[in-house]
């Protein structure tokens, strides 16, 4: 069993739930992803599966090196390679593949992606200060206001919510519900928002990874 | 097809009765209380159809007890069990938002032949 596998932001709609409820969720490429390598304790030090997200329309072209390690598994170049860990209780080799259909209606997933880059922020955007009034003479708008004490310690603490980058960062959204697994087309519809544009790349890990290798799932 | 429209044609509903803005209607809500089901009715005058695909809702206004009260049906909803079109209204406009400003007489539809 894999931890989990790569997949593509598609966009958000709406489902309907069983009392007819609209829900809110977001439908993802979820493969099919093929394993380019194998790492192993012995040669590598860690063992996990190097996993390439296969049918991605992407132009780029594969440099040199990476065409090399791709020659290796005998595999086409794919954009994207991530590591997943794996339970080694079956037999998996390089050129083998995964797809959506490894997760279950129901089941718990973490969504692993990039979010939106908001560029260098104020503090009000950026930390939710509220900032200053407008009119009366205010003269203090949209400023951070005072960002410490004196002369003592005369120096601002670290970690002071300050402007700056926004966005554009690693983001993990956990415990999403998987709505519907479609393997014909690789399809993994989950409630709610995953980070990042529509086409970004995600990560989709299961929930209960750790329980269900070791065999102590609460469901089984 | 794309593929979110792929995802929403599972929740289409197959056997949607036409009607149009400014028709007058009766939707047929279910109403759950407790373990209990039943339907209520809602009668009133279409008066706006927005959005497509899955998430299309439209608008029906109604005036209760002297009280104007609009209600927002997604149309796909399974709580919507079955849309009776009374009278079909002859309307110039898609949506109707100008009926909230008027009252009694005038805010009668003509009938369209």
């Amino acid at each position: 069993m894999i931890e989990g596998i790569i997949g593509k932001k598609i966009g958000m709609t709406q489902n309907f739930n069983d009392s007819g409820i609209a829900i809110p969720v977001t439908v993802i490429q979820a493969g099919p992803c093929v394993v380019i390598q194998k790492k192993t304790e012995k040669i590598d030090g860690y063992s996990v599966l190097q996993l390439g997200l296969a049918n991605d329309n992407s132009t780029r072209k594969a440099i040199k090196t990476e065409i090399g390690h791709f020659k290796k598994s005998g595999i086409s170049p794919v954009k994207v390679l991530k590591e997943f860990h794996f339970s080694d209780k079956e037999e998996i080799n390089p050129g083998d593949q995964f797809f959506a259909d490894i997760f279950k209606k129901g089941e718990r997933v973490h969504i692993v992606g990039t979010s939106k880059g908001k560029g260098f922020a104020g503090v009000i955007k950026r930390w939710g200060f509220h900032g200053g009034r407008k009119t009366h003479g205010s003269m203090f708008h949209r400023h951070a206001g005072s960002t410490g004490c004196s002369a003592d310690p005369s120096r601002v603490m670290k970690g002071k919510k300050m402007p700056g980058q926004m966005g554009n960062n690693r983001v993990t959204v956990k415990n999403l519900t998987v709505i519907e697994a479609d393997k014909e087309k690789n399809l993994l519809v989950v409630k709610g928002a995953v980070p990042g544009a529509n086409g970004g790349y995600l990560l989709i890990k299961k929930a209960d990874f750790l329980a269900q290798s070791s065999g102590k799932s609460k469901k089984e | 097809m794309n593929l979110i429209e792929y995802v929403q044609e599972k929740q289409l509903k197959k056997d949607v009765t036409p009607f149009n803005v400014g028709d007058t209607v009766k939707v047929h809500v279910i109403i759950k209380e407790g373990d209990k089901e039943r339907i209520q009715i809602f009668r009133g005058d279409v008066i706006a159809k927005k959005g497509g695909g899955a998430g299309e809702t439209f608008i029906v206004r109604k005036i209760s007890f002297g009280v104007g009260v609009e209600r927002v049906f997604p149309l796909h909803s399974k709580m919507i069990r079955k849309i009776e079109v009374i009278r079909r209204g002859k309307v110039k406009r898609a949506k109707l938002y100008y009926l909230r400003n008027l009252k009694g007489k005038a805010t009668r539809l003509k009938e369209a032949r």
